[in-house]
């Protein structure tokens, strides 16, 4: 977290001004609008089907919003609308100073590509040349996700679901982003394997101050992970908070009904 | 004295719409001040809503009628109508609260936990867990436990690493939710020694503690919640 700066001077990192998707007349997500600081965790809780991953879409330039702004502060402090710059632009973006981390790793890493060489190739993309600092950069990545450093020349495919996971949040996080976008980065891993894989995107966010969107189904990973929660049901924003607050004191009938189906151990 | 903290017309009703929308009234013009070194206590019976004012002041739950005003340095911030992220910068530099209940995260040390919110000021790790160390050692928690993850620590234990993460940062607003609840007599007398430093030190504190013998030793008066049934 950016500690030490006054919260009167800055300005969001991302703001999202009535953004809506249709697809035909069904929708999609509809009219959010929200702001996301530096350093901040957001996450988007919702069933199947409530536009959280529509609108993490929309947000991320990777689907065109039907109306709305997505506004986002560049490193030089320019503040850029997202969909009014140029597609290589945008590209240059979401490999640079963004993140995204897909629900199956097989989205975002290149199987066929070593661990080693799936981390140094967004280096490459953003302009490293030298063999031997990329090649230690990836392994000190490697590292930080606790993937052993004789693994490093095994390909994605002879890895497992949670090694996997990790070796994506090591290829995201490489290029040093301001932003990371994740979509159900846990669900499908076991429950062991989902709380080290919590644990560790909780330390890399709070070490690097990195702004996160988390899309989510499950109450318990936002609340481990995520500073503010935004409830979808039906393409709308039904409630949002502090989590801990919208977890606790649920406002909205849709709110405290998620929060009472949440099964105890 | 200072004022710290003053919580003027402050109300609260659940709504609670998985019950047909009835709408329960808990609390109604809330009026209260905890100044600078002094520790208040909030009496009256269970369900009265003492936890839900200490709750309300930190942010966990929604204020629905007046104020909370926080003096945070020059600036008076009133968390009732504050944005999250200035909630969070005052629970990070400003106000601390010992729930009943640690929220233990897995794979995270008791140490960690504990060292969590120096950290989160900047301070560097080393050093976080050498203050988190001083405090556990304290409150007799025996070493072996420090680098594991307080999920499985029995209540007593989990309650002294919820105390020490509270205590840590030093910050000069404690709220406290019966810190002493599941102490036995030896702790229990040091708990109320750390919380009597810290009024020296001009921390102002709100709390409920049941136990009145706790009450008595750290308390300068009482206010009864009843008063704004």
């Amino acid at each position: 977290m950016p500690h030490h700066t006054s919260l009167d001077n800055d300005t969001p990192l991302l703001r999202a001004s009535g953004v809506s998707r249709f697809y035909g007349s069904r929708i999609g997500c509809h009219d959010v609008s929200f702001e996301l600081w530096p350093g901040e965790v957001l996450a988007i809780v919702g069933e199947s089907g409530s536009g959280k991953t529509t609108l993490l879409n929309c947000l991320s330039g990777r689907l065109t919003p039907t109306a709305g702004v997505v506004e986002y502060r560049m490193r030089d402090g320019t503040v850029r609308g997202i969909f009014s710059m140029s597609e290589a632009e945008r590209r240059f973006l979401a490999r640079t100073d963004w993140g995204f981390v897909h629900q199956d790793a097989r989205d975002g890493l290149r199987m066929t590509v070593s661990a080693g060489g799936n981390v140094g190739e967004r280096l490459m993309a953003v302009g490293a040349r030298n063999y031997g600092a990329i090649r230690g950069e990836a392994l000190d990545w490697l590292e930080r996700v606790e993937i052993a450093a004789d693994r490093v020349d095994d390909r994605p495919d002879t890895f497992s679901g949670g090694m996997r996971q990790r070796l994506q949040i090591a290829r995201n996080l490489v290029t040093g982003p301001r932003l990371v976008f994740m979509d159900e980065p846990t669900s499908g891993l076991d429950v062991s394997v989902q709380a080290r894989l919590l644990d560790l995107l909780r330390g890399l966010v709070a070490d690097l101050g990195l702004a996160a969107i988390v899309v989510t189904h499950d109450l318990a990973v936002a609340r481990m992970i995520s500073h503010r929660l935004m409830v979808m049901r039906g393409g709308e924003v039904i409630e949002t908070g502090l989590t801990d607050q919208v977890l606790d004191d649920p406002r909205s009938a849709y709110a405290q009904l998620l929060v009472a189906s949440v099964l105890q151990p | 004295m200072t004022m710290r903290l003053c919580l003027s017309g402050v109300g609260k009703t659940f709504t609670m719409h998985l019950q047909g929308g009835v709408a329960i009234p808990v609390l109604h013009g809330v009026e209260l001040a905890v100044a600078e070194g002094e520790c208040v206590a909030l009496t009256g019976p269970s369900g009265a809503g003492k936890s839900t004012v200490l709750r309300m002041i930190y942010g966990n739950y929604v204020t629905d009628e007046g104020q909370i005003l926080v003096v945070d340095g020059e600036r008076i911030v009133d968390m009732a109508a504050a944005a999250p992220r200035r909630v969070l910068d005052l629970r990070r530099r400003t106000i601390s609260y010992v729930s009943q209940f640690l929220r233990a995260v897995p794979r995270v040390a008791a140490i960690d936990v504990v060292s969590e919110p120096l950290r989160a000021l900047g301070t560097s790790a080393a050093d976080a867990r050498d203050r988190a160390a001083t405090l556990l050692q304290r409150l007799n928690l025996p070493e072996r436990l420090w680098t594991l993850p307080p999920a499985t620590f029995s209540g007593g234990e989990q309650q002294r690493v919820n105390i020490a993460r509270g205590l840590i940062a030093e910050h000069p607003i404690l709220i406290l939710d019966e810190p002493t609840a599941s102490l036995d007599a030896q702790n229990r007398d040091v708990v109320v020694e750390l919380i009597n430093e810290r009024k020296k030190a001009g921390v102002a504190m709100l709390g409920i503690f049941h136990d009145a013998d706790v009450r008595d030793a750290v308390c300068d008066r009482s206010v009864d919640i009843r008063a704004f049934a």
